[in-house]
């Protein structure tokens, strides 16, 4: 996995809640038997609308989303960090993810990165004019306009998000004490 | 030697533990995987790719079930009929090679075995007390019906899965519901699930596995339970869990896979300490009174916008929160409905019964007894029933069920997803209307434009004999 530690760019402020994996990739694109190309089926419904953010040619390659509450509810589909990191989403800033996405996300290099509602309110405004940075070293999102917000992230999510780490190889390398276990139960 | 009390979740999580690290991060061991077509092709693909093996593929079940359409499987000669849909095909075709492949248990499409990843497992006798088990589906949260923590994993995890038998994990918190009292008279599991989304929120129980305690909890089937549990991740919950009583042992005793003689004897016993000790703390805690839960259903695009069957469409003004109203606002647009108008004044065209939440044979029986004598309304556009597996559905028709059903007008179907999730032909047409035993009423779940409202296998049979949705105790009552 290509290592992360710094996102640049502009952010799409979607700002939404409750958003569900299925309005992230809709069911009628899970057949693939890849992980590429799901980015242009993305939103679809969203995109329905007029005057959606995801077709402002303002935010076209934004590397950066900033969504409502519990994004990613709901399925589990991988389908759907698929779908953005092959939009070119590099971070996910929300008050709140689901358990399942984030760490979806995780392993496919998208940082989730949770901030209060107040914070996230501002960079929705912000974010309509603005470049942000997420900066995975010292865990700030900052804009050219003077805010600066600092996240918390898990300790090893982190680590694997900026070194790229492969997480089987890494378990691969605790088998005996996987084999311990087995031993030591009868499994 | 003396411990702390501790819940029926950190018992489960503590028996797992392969290595803990510092920073809390503990390597899990997985007892139980389940495999679907849908989330598998590229976890099977990564494996290849690294020259991986599956480790251990006998505790490894595969079953396809989202894309199988749900019409006649094989001709008079008992000849496999193609799938008509390339994709949903080739994904078939892929989990087939790849459970050859690698050496994965398979039920095939064709056996009387298959059906919803989540009706099989229990049913087999695969989900078994104080394992945990995974599955690439959310609504593997079910399993936990029968004290197994069980929960949804991404498909990066399912290659992890395959790859080590473990996964790196940290603990959740805890959250008790905590129900007393009993379920009124017309009113189901289903309902009482719904009511604890309507009341916690569709995140309220992010990062959180719930514990199911109470009276209510006591006193139901095993079945019922399996549809509480299923909808946790509908709350947020990555899982959920029910201590194993001598219901969940009867459940179990004499499936396939669950064991058998002096071995079931000793499970047994080990399984009688599965239970959350006196004194042990839960960082949540929510009670109320059965009493209080009346049949309920969806009104908008989340499964938190749920109301009683005798209230009416809500006013988005009426929540306090900003962002709950423009989001109740845009789903009212959407299920082309009017705050103020009675749910019981909304008709529908579709009924579905069946998905991995309600589709066991009580479920059926919910249904079937209020249908028994009756029609689908001739408003009516689609009527499917789909049993949750091939055993459900011949229990069903050696009950006779099925008849009842098909001369009421409704299609008795084989088993599959169906139509809780637009994967296979079975689809809400846009801006159709569906009464649903399904678990999510999303925007776009049952096909684009499709409007579903979620309720339980009676109040879906009262729709289906209304042509709206209707409160099944008038039904029921006459």
């Amino acid at each position: 996995m290509k290592a992360v530690t710094r996102i640049q760019g502009r952010a799409i402020p979607f700002g939404r809640r409750n958003v569900d994996t299925d309005v992230i990739i809709g069911a009628g694109h899970l057949k693939t038997i890849t992980r590429i190309g799901l980015g242009r089926h993305a939103f679809e419904t969203v995109r329905a609308e007029p005057g959606n953010v995801f077709d402002d040619p303002a935010f076209a390659g934004a590397p950066i989303l900033i969504a409502g509450d519990n994004f990613g509810c709901g399925s589990s589909r991988e389908h759907a960090a698929w779908a953005l990191a092959d939009m070119g989403i590099e971070a996910v800033i929300a008050p709140g993810f689901s358990d399942i996405f984030a760490g979806n996300a995780f392993r496919n290099g998208i940082a989730a990165i949770v901030l209060p509602q107040r914070a996230v309110d501002r960079l929705l405004v912000v974010a309509a004019d603005h470049m942000l940075t997420v900066d995975l070293h010292i865990m700030t999102v900052a804009s050219p306009a003077g805010d600066l917000y600092h996240f918390e992230m898990d300790a090893f999510r982190r680590e694997c998000l900026m070194a790229g780490h492969d997480e089987i190889a890494l378990t691969l390398a605790r088998e005996p004490a996987i084999r311990a276990y087995e031993l030591r139960t009868g499994t | 030697m003396s411990r702390a009390p501790r819940t029926l979740y950190e018992k489960i999580w503590d028996s797992h533990v392969v290595e803990r690290a510092e920073d809390g991060t503990c390597l899990l061991y997985i007892d139980r995987h389940l495999v679907h077509e849908v989330t598998s092709p590229q976890a099977f693909e990564g494996l290849r790719l690294a020259g991986r093996p599956v480790r251990r593929p006998d505790l490894t079940l595969a079953v396809a079930d989202h894309n199988l359409p749900t019409t006649k499987r094989v001709d008079a000669n008992g000849m496999r009929l193609p799938i008509a849909d390339p994709e949903s095909a080739g994904q078939l075709a892929a989990l087939e090679a790849n459970v050859a492949e690698f050496g994965v248990p398979y039920l095939d499409a064709d056996a009387a075995e298959q059906g919803i990843v989540h009706v099989v497992g229990p049913e087999q006798g695969f989900t078994l007390p104080g394992t945990i088990l995974v599955c690439g589906d959310s609504h593997t949260a079910a399993h936990g019906a029968l004290g197994a923590l069980a929960f949804g994993i991404g498909t990066s995890e399912v290659e992890h899965v395959l790859a080590t038998q473990s996964l790196q994990l940290k603990p959740s918190k805890t959250m008790e519901v905590r129900v007393d009292g009993s379920l009124g008279f017309g009113v189901s599991p289903k309902d009482l699930i719904l009511f604890i989304i309507g009341r916690i929120g569709a995140g309220g129980g992010t990062g959180h596995v719930i514990e199911y305690r109470g009276e209510a909890f006591a006193a139901m089937s095993v079945e019922g339970r399996l549809t509480i549990a299923n909808m946790s991740i509908e709350a947020g919950a990555r899982s959920g869990l029910f201590a194993p009583d001598d219901k969940t042992f009867a459940y179990l005793k004499g499936r396939p896979m669950a064991p058998h003689g002096e071995e079931w004897e000793r499970a047994v016993a080990a399984w009688r300490d599965l239970a959350t000790d006196a004194g042990a703390r839960f960082d949540r805690s929510i009670r109320f009174d059965a009493r209080e839960v009346a049949p309920i259903v969806s009104w908008g695009t989340s499964p938190e916008d749920v109301a009683p069957i005798t209230a009416s469409v809500p006013e988005p003004d009426s929540f306090a929160d900003p962002e709950r109203r423009a989001a109740a606002r845009k789903a009212l647009a959407y299920m082309g409905l009017v705050a103020g108008q009675k749910l019981q004044d909304v008709a529908v065209e579709h009924i579905f019964i069946g998905s991995c939440t309600n589709s066991r044979i009580e479920d059926l029986r919910a249904a079937a007894d209020v249908m028994r004598g009756r029609k689908v309304s001739a408003s009516i556009r689609q009527a499917l029933v789909v049993p949750g597996s091939g055993l459900v559905k011949r229990q069903a028709e050696a009950e006779g069920l099925d008849r009842i059903f098909t001369e009421a007008g409704f299609d008795w179907r084989e088993p599959g997803c169906s139509m809780c999730l637009a994967m296979n032909p079975d689809k809400v047409p846009p801006q159709g209307r569906c009464a649903s035993t399904s678990n999510r009423n999303f925007v776009g779940r049952q096909g684009p434009g499709a409007r579903t409202h979620l309720l339980s296998p009676a109040m879906a049979a009262a729709a289906a004999v209304t042509g709206r949705l209707a409160d099944v105790r008038e039904l029921i009552r006459s």
